[in-house]
């Protein structure tokens, strides 16, 4: 099977082993792992924070750099998000029905990573080797847009030597919000340390996310606090087949 | 009921630092979500119920012209009075005429976010009418001098020693306890009195039904039974958007707001009358139909979506922004998730314009709206309204500059690489061994309670070209 990786600016620039621990953990299940160099950001930014006319160039060239990929598979269920829920509202915001006929055609090729383990590859136990206490954050992407329910817990539950722990109100937000961080700085704080509370309160060593724009957060209050707590990448955990953290 | 108009992100942190605020969100919005959640759990056909209750409020929107012209029809027949207002003002005028004709200077109310929206109170006591607040939190807040804080609990903002104090001194009563019952009796005693003297009540509506003229009012402690139907006149102030077409409408909507308000599967008192009945309740009865920026909320095909709020507050209840700031930061009667979306658009974006961004976007609003309304997405939507309308002015922006620099960095795959070369060189004053602890700029607000992570020494991409 062959998979097309929509690495998202984010990760690219970010979290480069993110995207390295995709592509490992593929190629273990046998995919032909493509990685098209043209691409460069979904629009996500520019599109919640009311620059969508901005947004609409970058829509385009997404449908374009992607358009002959039969599987795209991305460690982002934000981006993977905004394809699927905002890409058909801004071809029309565009009045473009080229634009609209494409976005129709390519959302259902776009997974987020877990979905495409579970689903098209049909896969749970990737062979996974991780020997730590991991807490479970269910983004707010992953939860209400693209349901992703149990399923990165299952993954999870196949990891040999994981021991699940679990954060009380897990589904509440962490804070991030994308720009909703800098631009309401003080109540997003606050719902970082609820979130920290809990977190410590799971007794985890590590939290671990399908999106890692929820890891920066969380990853940089847990290292404001000195907490002892580190930050992993769901694809991070499932590419680990030796012992400590990646 | 007026708020002064300071930016979101100012009132929220103003908010944040109240301690004991938090502590009484915290327990209060958890009590009733963990209500609502058992309440909606136990049916089975809840999403059904909401998919009709979207279908039957997205109709009378759609046709509300039409529904609108019908309802007066259908209440004039019914022998009450309908008057048109189309700014709070005229409907505070009606409101002081009936009061007038009656020869009192005092009225009695139902709870009612119309009435609070306009500034009823202040109206008629700019015209040497005192309007009583009937209901036991409104009162609360009444006596208190204060500004609601939530649709449904207009006094979650207080806990029970502070509510005690304020009853207490509002109504002198001594030695007053502060058990839920000592509380309640202490008001009953002060309404009781005004329910059989004062002979003008005012109500707004929870629905109106166009088909038969009917006004429907629910709620928990009866103090609306007693305004709308001791008083000899009725005044019923009702939103243009709260009308219903047919009267089997309420089969779903009476399900579906109970449930997700107060978690109740049914609430306590349910009114509906239909114009006056000789001998049997008010001898006169005013609709005011209250437009106050509607019509200008219906121009936006996708903004009036928020006019299918049925004021159940779930979402405020679910909202994580409003857990932790309460509703005085939204400075509006409206405040929460639905507030974000109803108040700058009512205030035809010139006031809360900082509200569309007093959310994370997650969803949760969503989830449990009764009629679906997609206020992330309408969130989305008035940000851009917004930044559309701040792009006609000739300051310079920065955010503005940013943003277009951004976008052409992303439009070109050379422009984007050299970027993330740039931003590894640019950093390095910035970066103390693995962290950042404060950066300049706009991104100091991240640094503020946040380290922040720096750009490892190779992308994804350079990992990819070099295996």
């Amino acid at each position: 099977m062959r998979a097309a990786l929509f690495i998202t600016c984010f990760n690219d620039t970010l979290f480069p082993r993110t995207g390295q621990a995709v592509v490992e953990v593929l190629e273990r299940l046998g995919c032909e792992v493509v990685f098209p160099e043209e691409q460069t950001c979904c629009g996500q930014m520019h599109a919640n924070s009311g620059y969508q006319l901005e947004a609409v160039p970058l829509v385009r060239r997404f449908v374009e750099v992607f358009a002959e990929e039969p599987l795209i598979v991305t460690p982002s269920s934000s981006c993977a998000a905004m394809v699927h829920d905002q890409y058909p509202r801004l071809a029309e915001l565009a009045g473009d029905e080229g634009l609209a006929t494409a976005v129709r055609e390519i959302s259902p090729r776009v997974h987020e990573f877990s979905q495409l383990l579970l689903g098209p590859l049909g896969v749970e136990d990737v062979g996974a080797h991780y020997p730590h206490r991991v807490a479970y954050h269910p983004a707010c992407h992953s939860l209400r847009s693209l349901r992703l329910g149990e399923g990165p817990l299952r993954l999870l539950r196949a990891v040999e030597g994981l021991e699940l722990c679990e954060i009380e109100e897990a589904d509440s937000c962490c804070g991030f919000g994308g720009t909703f961080a800098v631009k309401n700085p003080d109540t997003s704080i606050a719902m970082l340390n609820d979130k920290l509370a809990a977190i410590r309160g799971s007794g985890a060593e590590v939290v671990c996310a399908a999106d890692n724009s929820c890891l920066l957060q969380i990853g940089g209050g847990l290292s404001r606090g000195r907490l002892g707590v580190g930050t992993v990448h769901l694809a991070e955990v499932l590419a680990s087949t030796g012992s400590g953290p990646r | 009921v007026s708020f002064e108009q300071t930016p979101f992100p100012a009132a929220a942190a103003g908010a944040l630092a109240d301690h004991q605020l938090r502590a009484n969100l915290r327990r209060a919005t958890r009590t009733i979500r963990d209500r609502r959640a058992e309440a909606v759990g136990e049916m089975p056909d809840w999403e059904e119920l909401r998919s009709a209750g979207e279908r039957i409020k997205r109709t009378a929107i759609r046709h509300l012209d039409r529904h609108l012209e019908e309802l007066e029809r259908s209440i004039e027949r019914a022998g009450g009075t309908v008057h048109w207002a189309s700014s709070g003002e005229q409907a505070i005028e009606v409101v002081a005429a009936v009061a007038r004709s009656h020869g009192t200077d005092e009225v009695i109310k139902v709870k009612s976010l119309a009435t609070d929206e306009i500034g009823l109170n202040e109206g008629l006591a700019r015209r040497g009418i005192g309007a009583i607040e009937t209901d036991l939190a409104e009162l609360i807040v009444q006596l208190a001098g204060d500004l609601p804080s939530h649709i449904l609990v207009p006094a979650i903002h207080r806990n029970r020693a502070e509510i005690r104090d304020i009853l207490s001194a509002g109504l002198g009563v001594e030695g007053l306890g502060d058990r839920p019952a000592e509380l309640a009796e202490a008001a009953r005693r002060h309404l009781r009195s005004k329910f059989l003297s004062v002979p003008v009540g005012v109500s707004g509506a929870n629905f109106a039904v166009a088909e038969t003229g009917t006004i429907c009012v629910v709620e928990s402690e009866g103090n609306g039974r007693m305004c709308t139907t001791l008083p000899r006149a009725l005044v019923t102030v009702v939103g243009i958007e709260k009308v219903l077409p047919r009267f089997r409408d309420l089969e779903v909507m009476l399900q579906l707001l109970p449930r997700s308000s107060t978690g109740e599967r049914m609430n306590p008192y349910t009114s509906l009358w239909t114009g006056v009945t000789p001998g049997d309740g008010p001898e006169e009865l005013h609709v005011v139909l209250l437009d106050a920026g509607r019509t200008d909320v219906l121009a936006d095909p996708i903004g009036r979506d928020a006019l299918h709020c049925i004021r159940c507050s779930a979402c405020l209840n679910v909202c994580p922004v409003y857990e932790r700031v309460g509703g005085h930061a939204y400075r509006s009667v409206y405040p929460g998730p639905i507030g974000a979306i109803l108040t700058p658009q009512l205030e035809r974006m010139e006031e809360g314009r900082t509200l569309p961004w007093a959310s994370s976007l997650c969803g949760a609003c969503y989830e449990v709206c009764p009629v679906k309304i997609d206020i992330p997405s309408l969130l989305v939507h008035l940000r851009g309204r917004v930044v559309r309308e701040r792009e006609g002015s000739a300051r310079v922006d920065p955010e503005r500059m940013a943003m277009r620099a951004l976008a052409r960095t992303f439009s070109s795959r050379r422009r984007y690489e050299a970027a993330q070369r740039a931003g590894r060189i640019a950093q390095w004053p910035f970066v103390r061994g693995e962290k950042i602890e404060r950066l300049p700029g706009p991104l100091a607000a991240w640094t503020e309670g946040r380290d922040m992570r720096p750009l490892p020494p190779r992308t994804f991409r350079n990992w990819w070209r070099s295996r």
